[in-house]
C-alpha cells in the first residue's frame, strides 16, 4: 500500500463531502424518524433524521462525529436517498454494501453519483464499518418504521 | 542485551508492511512474542501435550508439572506468598469479573459503596457497574486532577467507611500514568475496604510486588507481557479466596460430586473449572523467564526513555494535542488537530506504522477528556528511537495529506 492507494481511499469528492457535508443538521419537522447509531469499536456516532411520507423519503439530515469516511458517507447517503421510495432506499443500501466489500454490483436505475468514490474503501477492510454506519442507520430507521 | 539482540528475538518485527519496515507501536493492545515463548508452546504440543491432574500416564505428569511449575513461577514473579493465591483465568477481564461476581455480589448490600476512577478500562468498570446494580451498592468515582493524575486527598474524600471495594488501574492504558496504588490501598484498608488492582498495563513493564502494594486482588494478562493470548492471572489474598464461591463449576474443580450436592477442591483449583490453557501457561512461564533475563527495571527504564523522547519529538508537530502528564510509562495518546484518529491510523498504516485509534475501551475517560476518540502509540522493550522518528515523520505526512481539507 502506498500513498497512491491512500489517494484512492481519500478521493477528492470524499474530502469535499467531509469538509462541506450536505444535509448536516436537524430536521425541523414534527413527524420524523430519529435514529442514533454508533460504531462501538471506535466511538463514531451519528444521529439521522428521516422524514418519510407515503413510503417515500422526503427529507434526510444527520449530525454526528466521526472520521472522514463515516461523515462523508453520511453526507452522500442523505443526498442519495432523498426522494427515493423506502424500498428503493433499502435496496440501494444492499448494493452499497456489495460495493464497499469490493463485490460486483449493478447500479440498476439508482443514481450512485458521488457514492462511487467510496469504492476505494474496499481495499481497507478496517474502514468498511466507517462507510456503512450511516446506511445501517437509515436501514434501522426504515425497518423499525415498517 | 542490546536492542538489536532483543529485536532479533521477535521474528514478527522483521517484515515489511505496505512496502515499509513494520513499526509496531501497539503493544498496549497486545505485545509481540519472542522465539522462546513460541518454541516453548510448540515443544509442549510436539512433546508432552496431555490433560493435567487426571492422567496417570507419563505425559499427563509432564504437563501437570509444567502447568503447576508455571504457577509457581508466576507466584515468584509478582511476589505472592503462596501459589494457592495464583488463579489462572482467560485474562484480566475474566479475572476482574471473577472478583466482581464471587466477592462483590456475595458481600455487598444496599448502601455499600464501590469506588473506581474515570480512567478505568471497561474491564475494570462494567463489572462494578453490574455488581452495583445487582446489590444496590453505590458506584462512586475518585475525581481526577486536570492532568489526569490522582491525588490522595481526592481518594480520602471519596472513600468512606461505607466503601467496601476500591478498584483501580495500576497504570492507565490511555494516560500512561502510574497510580499510587500502595497509598490508595492504605486508605482503602483504613476504611475497612479491599483494593482490587487492574495490573494489565503495569505487570508487563515494571517490577510488581503484590505484597508490597498490599493489593487484595491483582489481575493481569499474559498476552500483554510477551506471552500468549487466552491466559491471565487473578492474584487474591488467600483469606479472601478461601471464603469465595467459584464462579464456574464443572470438570476438574471438584472435590466430590453426588446427585444433589458437590464439594470443591482447595485453592487454587476450586476456581479453575474445565480444561485450563495448558500450552498458554507454558508460554507465560517462558515469557516471564524472558522478561526477567532482560530485567524488569531495564525494560521500565528503556520504555520511560522512549516516552520522554517521544514527547519531545511529538511536541514539535504543530497542532498536536497530547493527553496525560509528562511523567508516564511508554505510551503516548494524542490527536492531530482535527484529523480523525481513524484517518491518522490509516495514513500511518500506509507507512507501515501500527498505532491504535479509537476509545481504547475507556469511553468514560474519553468523555472526561472531551473527545470521542484518540490515537495511541505504545512502546515495549523492542521499540527504538528510530521508530519514534518514523512515527513523527508519518504524522507530518498525515498533516500534509489532510492540510487542504482541514
Amino acid at each position: 500500500m502506498s500513498f497512491n492507494n491512500l489517494d484512492q481511499l481519500y478521493r477528492q469528492v470524499i474530502m469535499d463531502h467531509y469538509k462541506n457535508p450536505r444535509n448536516k443538521g436537524q430536521l425541523d419537522v414534527e413527524d420524523k424518524l430519529t435514529i442514533d447509531m454508533n460504531n462501538p469499536t471506535c466511538g463514531d456516532r451519528i444521529q439521522l433524521h428521516l422524514q418519510v411520507e407515503d413510503n417515500k423519503i422526503v427529507d434526510a439530515k444527520f449530525t454526528g462525529e466521526g472520521c472522514s469516511i463515516s461523515l462523508s458517507s453520511a453526507s452522500m447517503m442523505t443526498e442519495a436517498v432523498k426522494g427515493l421510495s423506502v424500498d428503493k432506499a433499502l435496496h440501494m443500501s444492499e448494493l452499497f454494501s456489495e460495493m464497499i466489500q469490493g463485490n460486483d454490483y449493478e447500479e440498476e436505475d439508482l443514481d450512485f453519483g458521488d457514492i462511487q468514490a467510496l469504492q476505494g474503501v474496499s481495499k481497507f477492510p478496517a474502514r468498511i464499518k466507517c462507510a456503512t454506519l450511516a446506511w445501517k442507520a437509515m436501514e434501522k430507521g426504515i425497518k423499525g418504521n415498517q | 542485551m542490546s536492542i538489536s539482540a532483543i529485536r532479533s528475538q521477535f521474528p514478527i518485527l522483521d517484515q515489511e508492511v505496505n512496502g515499509h519496515p513494520l513499526v509496531y507501536l501497539d503493544s498496549a493492545a497486545t505485545s509481540q512474542k519472542p522465539i522462546a515463548v513460541i518454541e516453548a508452546m510448540d515443544r509442549y504440543y510436539r512433546e508432552y501435550n496431555s490433560n493435567i491432574h487426571r492422567g496417570v500416564h507419563t505425559l499427563g505428569t509432564r504437563a501437570t508439572d509444567a502447568f503447576e511449575g508455571a504457577r509457581e513461577k508466576i507466584r515468584a514473579f509478582i511476589g505472592a506468598k503462596s501459589s494457592k493465591e495464583i488463579i489462572y483465568t482467560r485474562g484480566t477481564t475474566a479475572a476482574l469479573n471473577l472478583v466482581a461476581h464471587s466477592y462483590a455480589r456475595a458481600k455487598l448490600t444496599e448502601g455499600d459503596e464501590i469506588v473506581i476512577t474515570p480512567m478505568e478500562h471497561h474491564a475494570n468498570l462494567i463489572p462494578w457497574q453490574q455488581a452495583a446494580k445487582a446489590t444496590g451498592a453505590t458506584l462512586k468515582y475518585i475525581p481526577l486532577q486536570e492532568d489526569g493524575t490522582i491525588q490522595l486527598e481526592a481518594v480520602r474524600e471519596t472513600v468512606t467507611d461505607r466503601t467496601k471495594i476500591v478498584a483501580i488501574a495500576h497504570v492507565s492504558n490511555v494516560l500512561g500514568t502510574i497510580n499510587p496504588v500502595k497509598e490508595i490501598a492504605d486508605i482503602a484498608h483504613d476504611n475497612g475496604a479491599i483494593i482490587v488492582v487492574d495490573g494489565a498495563q503495569s505487570t508487563p513493564h515494571m517490577k510488581v510486588d503484590v505484597q508490597d502494594l498490599n493489593a487484595d486482588f491483582f489481575a493481569f494478562s499474559g498476552h500483554k507481557m510477551s506471552g500468549p493470548t487466552g491466559i491471565g492471572v487473578l492474584y487474591g489474598k488467600q483469606s479472601l479466596l478461601e471464603n469465595m464461591e467459584p464462579l464456574e463449576t464443572g470438570g476438574e474443580m471438584i472435590d466430590f460430586v453426588d446427585y444433589y450436592d458437590s464439594t470443591w477442591k482447595e485453592l487454587p483449583w476450586k476456581f479453575e473449572a474445565g480444561t485450563m490453557p495448558i500450552a498458554e501457561s507454558v508460554g507465560l512461564a517462558a515469557a516471564i523467564d524472558f522478561l526477567q533475563d532482560i530485567g524488569l527495571d531495564a525494560i521500565h527504564q528503556h520504555e520511560t526513555a522512549l516516552a520522554t523522547y517521544a514527547l519531545e519529538r511529538l511536541e514539535t508537530i504543530e497542532g498536536i494535542q497530547i493527553y496525560g502528564p509528562r511523567d508516564r510509562v511508554g505510551l503516548v495518546t494524542f490527536n492531530l488537530g482535527d484529523v480523525h484518529p481513524h484517518d491518522v491510523a490509516t495514513v500511518l498504516d500506509a507507512e507501515g506504522i501500527a498505532v491504535r485509534a479509537g476509545h481504547h475501551c475507556a469511553q468514560p475517560l474519553m468523555k472526561w477528556l472531551g473527545v470521542s476518540s484518540t490515537a495511541r502509540a505504545s512502546f515495549y522493550l523492542y521499540n527504538t528511537t528510530d521508530e519514534i522518528d518514523a512515527l513523527v515523520e508519518g504524522l507530518k505526512k498525515t498533516k500534509e495529506y489532510f492540510s487542504d481539507v482541514l
